[in-house]
């Protein structure tokens, strides 16, 4: 299985993923950290990022996180994309939207 | 006779971002009971030990989340009362033709000020659990297979306006108030579980900036080692989990929280107490203590909690 290098632009951390992992599970399964972890199944929108090298291949994503154009750009969620080649990536998510958040915005 | 009026959920309409891959997980790891497929390409499910016909609807989306949660009320006389009432109240109803989902009949809908669909019906298709109404054997080969929950049990649910929600549940469709978290001021409620039965909650809702969104539908397991197997399933077939093995507080309830394929939450649990229509006492937690309500051995807000929703 070829295996990658991801590095992520704002803390230039890196770490490998192989092909056949998302870039979200190959972070997590060796316990680093960088990229926000929400549902790992395209829905929530938490692990947001925008690839800005490399190639990847990807499954399905919730429209209502990631548009035609967002894909297109490159804007995608971590938990969906597969590297094809090394990768370079800026962190878009995290957790933007909360049930304390709300209270707090009253 | 005690239960009249709406007597439980029904039916989830579940978002999937690919539909096989969804079927493989509801059918195969969760256990569900395939039960058929329409022409619009949704995929029925139920619980083994559910009599309906289907509790679990899959549809594939090019978004994830819930398309609507159903209730099954008493009759068709109760679900006529019902739409008059919530029009009395100032809602828009919909009636849904009889077969528009296999096997149910006439369906009303609504939408709720969060943002969420809700159905009310009287009919669906009895296929039964496979036990037999003479004689029944006490459970069956699908009651082993995957995790097998004994049905859907409730829905958990986030969007805003939850006061005017509850006033929707609690005085038109006669729900009760069982549990709720205060506001950080204990102004509102944050959080509320509501009841049309026995249990501890048939439905609940949080406070949530976005409309119409799902924080889990949950599944009910008959004991804590059955929740324990269901995690171990969960780690055989590589399935995200959220938290768990725990005990939530509110409720009392034993659980895991974990994602299906789309990023759906669901929940496999056990336990709870058994409240009546006469506990006019909802529980209180304070906001300052929402960490034990929700993992009550680590007393921790799990930050997905609050904010990971499809």
């Amino acid at each position: 299985m070829p295996m990658f290098k991801v590095r992520i632009a704002e803390t230039g951390e890196c770490f490998p993923c192989d092909s056949a992992q998302s870039v979200l599970e190959g972070m997590v399964q060796i316990g680093r950290r960088g990229i926000p972890t929400g549902c790992r199944g395209g829905a929530c929108g938490v692990c947001r990022i925008e690839v800005l090298s490399g190639s990847f291949a990807h499954k399905a994503m919730s429209r209502s996180q990631v548009s035609e154009a967002d894909q297109r750009d490159g804007r995608v969620l971590a938990c969906r994309i597969f590297p094809g080649s090394d990768l370079e990536l800026k962190v878009l998510g995290g957790m933007r939207c909360s049930v304390l958040q709300h209270e707090a915005g009253k | 006779m005690a239960m009249t009026g709406v007597l439980r959920p029904g039916h989830a309409q579940i978002r999937v971002l690919d539909l096989e891959e969804a079927v493989r997980h509801y059918r195969d790891v969760m256990g569900l009971v395939e039960t058929g497929r329409d022409a619009q390409g949704r995929v029925y499910l139920k619980c083994w030990d559910e009599r309906d016909h289907n509790s679990v609807i899959l549809r594939q989306a090019d978004r994830a989340g819930l398309d609507f949660f159903g209730f099954k009320v008493l009759d068709k006389a109760t679900l006529d009362k019902l739409d008059a009432d919530l029009q009395a109240y100032g809602l828009k109803t919909e009636r849904i033709p009889a077969g528009e989902m296999l096997e149910t009949g006439e369906r009303v809908r609504f939408e709720l000020p969060s943002g969420h669909l809700i159905e009310l019906y009287s009919e669906k298709s009895t296929i039964g659990n496979g036990c037999g109404l003479v004689n029944p054997t006490a459970w069956t080969p699908d009651s082993e297979r995957g995790i097998a929950p004994v049905r859907l049990d409730h829905a958990l649910l986030y969007g805003p306006n939850v006061a005017e929600v509850q006033k929707i549940f609690t005085e038109v469709l006669g729900f009760y108030l069982v549990e709720r978290v205060l506001n950080p001021e204990g102004t509102a409620n944050l959080a509320i579980w509501l009841s049309c039965s026995h249990k501890v909650h048939d439905i609940a809702f949080a406070e949530y900036p976005e409309p119409g969104k799902l924080h889990h539908c949950s599944f009910l397991m008959e004991t804590w080692e059955e929740v324990l197997r269901a995690g171990d399933i969960m780690s055989h077939n590589k399935v995200p989990v959220d938290i768990g093995p725990t005990r939530h507080g509110v409720t009392r309830g034993c659980t895991i929280y974990a994602w299906d394929p789309s990023g759906n939450r669901f929940e496999t649990f056990m336990g709870g107490y058994q409240p009546y229509p006469d506990y006019k006492e909802p529980l209180t937690w304070t906001f300052d203590n929402f960490g034990q309500g929700l993992d009550y051995p680590q007393r921790k807000l799990h930050e997905t909690f609050l904010t990971v929703v499809s």
